[in-house]
C-alpha cells in the first residue's frame, strides 16, 4: 500500500516536473496554485462524501460564496456609498428581514394557540408572502438607490487573508442552513436539492449588482503577497516578476493545503473520524448506539463546505478577477466530483491526488487536444480536403469530454479510485 | 379586454409551451427513476442532442430541395427520434449496464450519468461549435393570430407554429404513453417493475426487455422535447442542460416514480414561472377609476423580476422536497 502511495505521488511529481519542462514555469507555477486550491475544494467534499456519504452536488454556491467573501473584505473601500443615503437604506432592509423572519417564526408557532392543521399551514404560507413583500418593499429601492448614486457597495479593505477566512466562514454558514434544510433526504434527493439550491445561489449573486456588481464583476482583487506588478516595481523583468510572483502565492496555497490536511487526517484517524465513518456505514446502527446523526452529518457538511469556500477565495483573489457569471455547474461542481472519485473517496491524500491530477489533465487536454487537431488540420489539408476550422475553440471543449470519460472509465474500472480508502481491520 | 388578451398570449400560452417541454423531459427522467433507480442527469444533453440530429436530418432534407407545408425540422422528427432511441440504447450498453451488471448503488449510476454529460456536451461543442443556430435559416417561422370577435379588443391571440405543433405532439404523446401503460403487455410489466423489480421478475415479466423499452421512450421523448425546444426558440450546445432542473423540478414535484405526476409537474412549474414573472399592474391598469386616488399603481407589479424566471422552479423544488419529498401527489416513494 504504502509503495502505491509513493509511486503515485512520485508519477505526479515527475508529470509536473515535465509539465514545467514543455509548457514552461510561468503556466507550471499558475497551474500548481490552482491545482492546490482545487485540491483544498476537493479535501473539502471528501469531508462530506467520503466521511460522511452526503452528496453535494452544490460545490459551485460554496465556491460563488468564497470569492464574495474575500471580494468583500480585501477589496478597497468604496468612499462614494458610505457617504451617501446607502447604509441608512440597507439598515431598514434589515430592520424589514428581521420583522419579516420573526413574523415566519411566529407563524410556525401558532399552533400554541391553538391554530392547527390546514390553518396552520395558511398562516405560514401567508406570513412568508408577506414577509417577502416587506422586505422587496425595502430592498428594491435601496438596490437601485446604491446602484444610480454610487455603483456597488464596495470592499472593506481588510487584509486577504482575512478575506480567505471570511469566505469560509460564510460558506459554512450558508452551508449550515443548506444542511439544515435539505440533510434529512435521501441521496438522489439530496444531489438535486443542493443543485437547485446552488442555482438559486447563483442567481442571486448574479443579479444583486448593489453587492456584488454582477455581470460587471469587480477586479483588481489584490494578493496575499507581492504581485506580479509590485516585482516589476522592485525592477524585475515581466516574465521573472511572474514567476516569482506567483511561486509566493503558490506557498501560501500550500501552506493552506498542509495545514487543512494535517487536521483533516488527524480527525478522520480520531474517534471523530470513526464516528462518523460508523455514521456513513450503517446510520442506523450508529443512531441506535446513541450517536446523534443529523447533527454529525450537519457538522462535516458545514466543514466541507468551509473548506470549499475558502478554495473558491483562494482561486478568485489568484485570478484577480470575481465574475459570477463564469460559474458553471461542469468546471465548478463536477470537475471536483471527477477529482475524488478518481482519486479515491474517503481517503484524504486520494483527495490531494486527485485533485491535483485531474486539475492537470483537465488543463492539459486543451493544449493537447489543439496539437492533435492542427495535425489532423495539417494532414487533411495536404490530402486536399481542406483544414478544419475553428481549432481552437474546439480544443477547449475537449477537455470536457476528456473528463466525462475519465470518470465514466474510472467507475467502471477503479471504483474505488487510485488510492482507496485504507481500512484497518482488527481481527 | 386587450389586457386580459395580453395575459392570456404571456401566461397562458407561455405556461402551456413551457410545461409541455418539461413535461416531455420529466416524463422521461421518472420513467428512468422507475424502472432504473437513479437519477439520470444526462438527460438534458440527450434533449439537447436530440434537436442537433433532427437539426442534421433537417439540414439534409433541405439540401435535397424539399419542401413541406409544416416545418422541416417537424417533419424529419419521427426518423429522429429513431435514432435518439438507438443512441439512448447505446449509451445504457456502453456506459450504464456494466455498472449494474456489478451491483453498483444507484449513485454510482447517477455520477456515471454525470461523465455522460459531459461527453456529450464535449461532443456537441466540438462538432458543432458553441454558436447559436436557427431551424427557420431557409423557411420562415409562421406566426397564428386569432383575432376575437368582441368590441374594443384590438390584440389578437397570436403563437407561432413550431407552439402549436408542440402542444398537439405533446398531447398525443401524453395519450400514447397512456395507452401504453395501461393496456400494453409491455406498459403494465413496466409499471409492474417499477412497483417492484424482484416481484416483477420471479412473475415472469422481461425485466431486460423493459429497460430497453424505458431507454427507447426515454430517448425518444427527449429527443422530441429538445428539437421542439429547438424549434421554438433555438438551437444552442447549452440549450437543454439550462433547464435539466426545472425538469426534476417537475418531476419531483409530481413525485419521481409516476409518470402522470410527472406530467402535471411539468405544466404546474410552467405556469408557475409564467405567473411568477407576469406584471399583474397591466390587468390593474383598466380598472384604475374605480380605485381609491391614493392607491398608485406601481410600474412593475411582478411577483420576481424576471432575471429570477428559472429562480422560481428552484424555489418550488426545494420547497417541495422539504414538505413533501414524495411529491405533489398521494403515492409510495420508489
Amino acid at each position: 500500500m504504502t509503495m502505491r502511495y509513493v509511486g503515485l505521488f512520485s508519477g505526479l511529481f515527475l508529470l509536473i516536473v515535465g509539465v514545467g519542462l514543455f509548457m514552461g514555469s510561468p503556466f507550471t507555477v499558475r497551474l500548481m496554485v490552482e491545482a492546490f486550491a482545487f485540491a483544498l475544494i476537493a479535501m473539502g467534499l471528501n469531508i462530506q462524501w467520503g466521511f460522511g456519504g452526503l452528496f453535494n452536488f452544490g460545490i459551485l454556491g460554496m465556491l460563488m460564496l468564497g470569492g464574495f467573501g474575500v471580494t468583500f473584505i480585501s477589496y478597497p473601500v468604496n468612499e462614494a456609498f458610505w457617504v451617501s443615503n446607502g447604509p441608512a437604506m440597507l439598515g431598514l432592509t434589515l430592520l424589514a428581514a428581521v420583522a419579516g423572519a420573526a413574523m415566519i417564526i411566529l407563524a410556525h408557532n401558532v399552533q400554541r394557540v391553538g391554530i392547527t392543521g390546514k390553518w396552520r399551514g395558511m398562516v405560514i404560507v401567508l406570513a412568508w408572502f408577506v414577509a417577502y413583500i416587506l422586505f422587496r418593499s425595502q430592498m428594491d429601492p435601496a438596490a437601485s438607490y446604491i446602484i444610480s448614486q454610487s455603483g456597488w457597495v464596495g470592499g472593506l479593505g481588510l487584509p486577504v487573508l482575512l478575506g480567505w477566512a471570511f469566505g469560509g466562514l460564510l460558506a459554512a454558514g450558508i452551508g449550515f442552513f443548506v444542511g439544515k434544510v435539505s440533510l434529512g433526504l435521501r441521496t438522489d434527493y439530496l444531489a438535486i436539492a443542493t443543485i437547485g439550491i446552488a442555482e438559486i445561489l447563483r442567481a442571486v449573486i448574479k443579479n444583486v449588482e448593489w453587492l456584488t456588481r454582477g455581470t460587471l464583476t469587480v477586479s483588481p482583487i489584490p494578493w496575499p503577497v507581492p504581485n506580479p506588478q509590485t516585482f516589476q516595481s522592485w525592477g524585475y523583468d515581466p516574465a521573472s516578476s511572474f514567476i516569482y510572483a506567483r511561486l509566493g502565492f503558490l506557498l501560501v496555497v500550500v501552506g493552506v493545503v498542509v495545514v487543512a490536511l494535517f487536521l483533516i487526517h488527524r480527525a478522520y484517524n480520531g474517534p471523530w473520524g470513526r464516528m462518523m465513518r460508523a455514521i456513513r456505514d450503517n446510520h442506523v446502527a450508529a443512531g441506535s448506539m446513541g450517536k446523534d446523526v443529523t447533527r454529525r452529518q450537519l457538522e462535516l457538511f458545514v466543514f466541507g463546505s468551509a473548506l470549499m469556500g475558502i478554495g473558491g477565495a483562494i482561486l478568485v483573489s489568484f485570478v484577480g478577477i470575481y465574475d459570477p457569471s463564469s460559474y458553471q455547474p461542469i468546471h465548478h461542481t463536477f470537475v471536483i466530483w471527477v477529482m475524488l472519485i478518481v482519486g479515491g473517496a474517503g481517503n484524504n491524500f486520494g483527495a490531494l491526488l486527485g485533485g491535483l491530477l485531474i486539475y492537470i489533465v483537465w488543463m492539459l487536454s486543451e493544449p493537447l487536444a489543439q496539437a492533435l487537431f492542427q495535425t489532423l488540420s495539417n494532414f487533411s489539408s495536404d490530402m486536399g480536403w481542406g483544414a478544419i476550422p475553428d481549432i481552437s475553440s474546439r480544443s477547449v471543449q475537449m477537455r470536457v469530454f476528456v473528463l466525462g470519460l475519465v470518470i465514466t472509465v474510472a467507475l467502471r474500472f477503479a471504483p474505488k479510485g487510485l488510492l482507496p480508502e485504507f481500512v484497518r481491520r482488527h481481527d | 379586454m386587450n389586457e386580459l388578451v395580453f395575459f392570456f398570449n404571456q401566461v397562458v400560452i407561455g405556461g402551456v409551451v413551457l410545461g409541455s417541454i418539461y413535461a416531455l423531459g420529466a416524463v422521461g427522467i421518472t420513467l428512468i427513476f422507475g424502472i432504473l433507480r437513479f437519477a439520470h442527469f444526462a438527460h438534458g444533453d440527450m434533449m439537447t442532442l436530440g434537436g442537433f440530429i433532427t437539426f442534421i436530418l433537417a439540414a439534409i432534407v433541405a439540401g435535397f430541395g424539399i419542401a413541406f407545408p409544416l416545418p422541416t425540422g417537424f417533419v424529419v422528427l419521427p426518423l429522429a427520434m429513431g435514432i435518439a432511441a438507438v443512441l439512448a440504447l447505446g449509451i445504457d450498453k456502453g456506459f450504464y449496464a456494466p455498472l449494474r451488471a456489478r451491483g453498483a448503488k444507484p449513485v454510482t449510476l447517477l455520477i456515471a450519468s454525470i461523465g455522460v454529460t459531459m461527453m456529450i456536451q464535449g461532443l456537441i461543442r466540438l462538432f458543432f461549435g458553441s454558436s447559436t443556430r436557427s431551424f427557420f435559416d431557409g423557411e420562415p417561422k409562421k406566426l397564428i393570430r386569432i383575432d376575437l370577435p368582441f368590441e374594443g379588443v384590438t390584440r389578437p391571440i397570436s403563437f407561432t407554429e413550431p407552439q402549436l405543433l408542440l402542444v398537439v405532439l405533446t398531447a398525443i404523446a401524453v395519450i400514447a404513453l397512456h395507452y401504453f401503460l395501461t393496456r400494453s403487455r409491455l406498459g403494465k410489466g413496466m409499471r409492474a417493475m417499477a412497483d417492484n423489480a424482484d416481484l416483477a421478475r420471479v412473475s415472469g415479466i422481461n425485466t431486460r426487455l423493459v429497460v430497453r423499452v424505458t431507454w427507447v421512450i426515454a430517448g425518444a421523448l427527449a429527443c422530441m422535447a429538445g428539437a421542439m425546444l429547438a424549434l421554438d426558440v433555438s438551437l444552442k450546445p447549452d440549450l437543454a442542460f439550462n433547464i435539466l432542473l426545472p425538469i426534476f423540478a417537475a418531476a419531483i414535484v409530481g413525485g419521481l416514480g409516476h409518470a402522470y405526476g410527472a406530467i402535471a409537474g411539468g405544466f404546474l412549474l410552467g405556469f408557475a414561472e409564467t405567473l411568477a414573472v407576469f406584471n399583474w399592474a397591466v390587468l390593474l391598469r383598466p380598472f384604475r377609476a374605480a380605485l381609491p386616488d391614493w392607491f398608485e399603481i406601481p410600474g412593475s407589479l411582478a411577483l420576481v423580476q424576471s432575471e429570477y424566471k428559472l429562480t422560481v422552479a428552484f424555489i418550488i423544488l426545494v420547497v417541495v422536497l422539504l414538505v413533501r419529498p414524495t411529491g405533489i401527489f398521494k403515492g409510495a416513494s420508489t
